[in-house]
């Protein structure tokens, strides 16, 4: 009687995180601080995406033991980060039931050719897109949620910025096409004509999209959910910031009152020095091109 | 006159709530403020993370402004909106409770993401016929203790409570929001916000309906 791992079941948690801000955290103090300050969920990962920029060498899933004292330590979901393509890696975090993969470039890929696929998993999984065809074949993979990539550890939201407006400029496009252009299209975008069509139809994504990689302060959160983001994610700007607890509080409440900018600038008072950005074009690497 | 009915917009599934209401008319608005509970007929507090609705209700002041309207207005809770209204939750807990519903709660009672699961739930009168099937979508969701018997059982799995009725609060530990069924959404609005059980908005039509005729 009772179906576990439905597609509804992994997409419904997905509509449960909405509205809500999603951190990075390598410790159960950091989650503890996270779970107080409202986050909706903690992400486990081994090094923020800030460190793994600086100090380079494989980053692979984070430690077991790391992932269950995060577990014990709070309430709220948990999440873990495995290598793009390491399907063992989604087994253990399975079996460890963690609520959330998150397949991510942010990590050194695996398979330089293929993706998990996801649809042999009770647990859902989240990826990461920086357009319409890189998000719709993470889904016809069997991602239960997406992400923006934007940039991650580099504190700049601009990457995250252009793939959200690129994602919602695809939508509308295709929402204003005629059926029969769509079966091109589909090809263009490298994706599923079925889940082409689906969005020409409903003008939406089929999952929830948050926005990811680069947000740092509680103007950035609030930007992303006005450019019509579900949630947040926040990697290194809560643990890489000055004052944490503070900034992961305000965060919280500029995500939720991202409309109202009398709120934001009461949230956005005295939180000290954000984490140190990167320019883009700075970079030697850009993670976001690992996995399309 | 389309009820108004209000969703509470912290953080969670309120579009799907917000969807729902308006395939049945109602005028639906977002609540995120003490003053937004102004001029609603009803209001649904959806799934979500209980403890981040609760640290966002707190520091925006919503708990006592929500308990006086859940005292006098009907509120529909699913899942975490379950928590929020529950007098006292298993085990450790900082989150705040309005202590609203007779019932002690459990988080995650069902288990972490792996465990979550869909399966039809039994309504009970007056929710449903008696044994009347619906589609119930369970997320990382908390089981339910009534405390004594003001928390009418409605719904159930299994012989376990999944549902309760509490004069004007109804609260499933459950996702109808999530299940394309509108049956629950057009209860809520029959018969505790347009019902009887609404004294204040009976007031308000009786008021409105006798100055038209004069």
């Amino acid at each position: 009687m009772k179906e576990t791992g439905t597609l509804r079941v992994k997409s419904g948690l997905a509509e449960m995180l909405k509205g809500g801000v999603i951190m990075d955290v390598t410790t159960a103090e950091q989650a503890t601080i996270a779970e107080e300050a409202g986050a909706c969920a903690v992400m486990a990962l081994e090094r923020v995406p800030a460190d793994i920029r600086a100090q380079g060498g494989v980053a692979r899933m984070a430690d077991p033991k790391k992932i269950r004292e995060i577990q014990e330590a709070v309430s709220i979901p948990v999440m873990a980060k495995v290598r793009i393509g390491h399907f063992v890696e989604a087994q253990i975090l399975q079996a460890l039931e963690v609520d959330y993969i998150d397949e991510s470039e942010v990590l050194t890929p695996a398979d330089e050719a293929h993706h998990v696929n996801k649809w042999g998993f009770t647990v859902p999984f989240v990826c990461g897109a920086r357009d319409l065809g890189e998000a719709l074949r993470r889904i016809s993979e069997g991602a239960a949620m997406m992400r923006t990539k934007g940039e991650a550890g580099s504190g700049n939201v601009v990457e995250a910025v252009r793939h959200m407006r690129r994602v919602q400029d695809e939508i509308r496009r295709l929402a204003s096409m005629d059926p029969t252009e769509l079966f091109a299209v589909a090809k263009e975008l490298g994706a599923p004509h079925e889940l082409v069509a689906w969005v020409a139809e409903n003008a939406a994504l089929p999952v929830v999209n948050f926005a990811a990689g680069g947000i740092a302060t509680p103007a950035d959160a609030a930007l992303m959910m006005q450019l019509g983001a579900d949630g947040v994610f926040v990697g290194s700007g809560i643990f890489k910031s000055e004052d944490p607890a503070s900034r992961a509080r305000a965060i919280v409440r500029a995500t939720t009152h991202y409309q109202s900018p009398e709120i934001l600038a009461e949230v956005s008072l005295g939180l000290g020095e954000a984490m140190p950005g990167l320019e883009i074009h700075t970079l030697k690497e850009r993670l976001q091109e690992r996995g399309c | 006159m389309a009820p108004v009915v209000g969703v509470l917009a912290l953080q969670g599934a309120f579009r799907e709530h917000a969807r729902m209401f308006r395939k049945l008319r109602a005028d639906v608005r977002e609540v995120r403020l003490p003053a937004q509970l102004d001029g609603l007929d009803g209001l649904a507090i959806p799934g979500g993370e209980s403890t981040t609705m609760g640290k966002l209700l707190e520091e925006f002041g919503l708990c006592e402004p929500l308990s006086r309207f859940a005292t006098r207005r009907p509120v529909f809770a699913t899942c975490a909106g379950l928590i929020v209204l529950a007098q006292s939750v298993v085990g450790r807990s900082r989150q705040p409770l309005l202590k609203m519903l007779d019932v002690e709660v459990e988080r995650n009672g069902f288990g972490r993401q792996v465990h979550s699961f869909e399966s039809p739930v039994e309504l009970q009168p007056p929710l449903g016929l008696q044994g009347e099937l619906f589609p119930g979508v369970f997320i990382r969701a908390p089981r339910i203790f009534p405390l004594g018997t003001r928390a009418r059982v409605v719904a159930g799995l299994n012989g376990e409570p999944v549902g309760v009725l509490q004069g004007n609060l109804l609260a499933t530990s459950f996702h109808p929001e999530l299940s394309g069924d509108l049956r629950l959404h057009a209860f809520f609005l029959d018969h505790m916000v347009c019902g009887e059980g609404n004294i204040d908005r009976q007031t308000e039509v009786d008021a409105v309906t006798s100055s038209m005729t004069r």
